[in-house]
């Protein structure tokens, strides 16, 4: 089920300098391994070790917080557009 | 010019609340720094009336914009700003009677917007994905597109943010250590308390020590990787005797440890300049200064705390 993922500048030395892409899966889990099959070390970026969210990265499918609906559980619905944000940035 | 001199800026802010800005308290350390070879002392900016230590350099940019005239009351002050600088900047803006307008990353967390709000301040959201990159870009080009209209006090260029540091901080560290601080350790975000304290106390034998993130994708709010971000006009790498990077879990993993152990409740920039600082103390000794840049009570609604 192809979804649409758009990325922070920061995580473009992972993709190879992509902000824009397309995977499938089905929950947001399923989006990432998708994504690190392709970008190698992409999914160690956004999750933490034992598999969650990373605390300083908040992730929106549509217009809705992952947190809110099961974090990397959280299912993603076909055709949805899915933003990785860096929750803090520098210079204040 | 502006020609600011700390009692030209006493004397402006005299009987509002301006004038408690900076004279924040400087504590040691003493569980977090049992048993280094280094004595560790914190310099608590969250003391001030607008919650962080950008307080400093949001005073001292609004007044060089006046002493140089080019703040009139028709005009609107901008800039771009995640956060500390926004709230510090509509404080003084507040006081000082001018319009503010901010731009920030939309999906910033909402009690910046609130507090920017609550001052009276305009909030210019850009997009999220380029973070404060794309809020300067955003105010680079309201800056260029209406000249009359704004005076774009730009942060990351503008010298009166290090100057605030250089007369402020710097001699306010050397007074409260009895001039016997050995070293200083700070986060690099606009660099300006790096720059400023670097030109006021390396010239007494201080040995500077510039801290940034490990990671493009990180934690540490006001802080910059500099390899990959839009690099501030103000900053000169030579500021700084030892550049060292922090990696964002080891700098939540001490703001909690600060709160629990000293009574200190950080934001995680803190907590990464403190991480930092105890790795220098491990291996020198001496009289180590850090600076802690505000409160973990901006931070409540993110996940850092939960």
């Amino acid at each position: 089920m192809p979804v649409t993922v758009r990325l922070p500048g920061a995580l473009r030395d992972v993709t190879g300098g992509e902000t824009k892409l397309t995977a499938s899966g089905s929950t947001l889990r399923a989006v990432i391994a998708d994504i690190d099959r392709r970008h190698p070390g992409f999914a160690a970026r956004v999750l933490d070790p034992s598999g969650g969210l990373r605390s300083y990265i908040n992730i929106y499918i549509g217009e809705e917080d992952a947190r809110a609906r099961g974090g990397s559980d959280a299912s993603v619905p076909e055709g949805s557009e899915v933003m990785v944000i860096p929750a803090m940035a520098g210079g204040r | 010019m502006s020609g600011l001199t700390p009692q030209l800026v006493r004397e402006r802010v005299r009987g509002t609340i301006l004038e408690r800005i900076g004279e924040t308290p400087l504590v040691p350390l003493h569980r977090i720094g049992a048993g280094l070879r280094g004595e560790l002392w914190a310099k608590i900016e969250s003391a001030n009336p607008g919650g962080s230590v950008k307080d400093r350099p949001g005073l001292w940019m609004v007044l060089a914009a006046e002493e140089e005239g080019r703040l009139r009351r028709s005009r609107t002050v901008l800039d771009a700003t995640s956060g500390n600088t926004g709230v510090a900047l509509a404080m003084v803006c507040a006081v000082r009677g001018h319009a503010l307008e901010l731009c920030m990353p939309d999906k910033a967390s909402i009690e910046r917007k609130r507090i920017i709000r609550a001052f009276g301040a305009k909030l210019v959201l850009t997009d999220p994905l380029e973070g404060t990159d794309g809020a300067i870009r955003e105010a680079q080009r309201m800056a260029a597109a209406e000249r009359e209209r704004y005076v774009y006090v730009d942060q990351y260029s503008n010298p009166a943010n290090p100057l605030a540091h250089q007369l402020g901080t710097g001699p306010e560290i050397w007074e409260q250590t009895a001039r016997r601080v050995t070293h200083f350790v700070a986060g690099v975000g606009t660099s300006g308390t790096i720059v400023g304290v670097s030109a006021a106390l390396r010239p007494k034998g201080v040995r500077i020590v510039a801290v940034q993130p490990d990671d493009p994708l990180h934690g540490i709010e006001g802080w910059k990787h500099m390899p990959t971000a839009i690099r501030p006009a103000i900053w000169d790498e030579r500021a700084a005797d030892e550049h060292r990077v922090m990696a964002t879990d080891e700098a939540i993993a001490m703001a909690k440890r600060l709160a629990r152990e000293e009574g200190i409740f950080s934001g995680v920039s803190g907590g990464a300049a403190v991480a930092s600082a105890v790795a220098v103390a491990r291996e020198e000794s001496g009289r180590i200064v850090v600076l802690i840049a505000d409160g973990g009570e901006r931070y409540l609604s993110t996940p850092l705390w939960e």
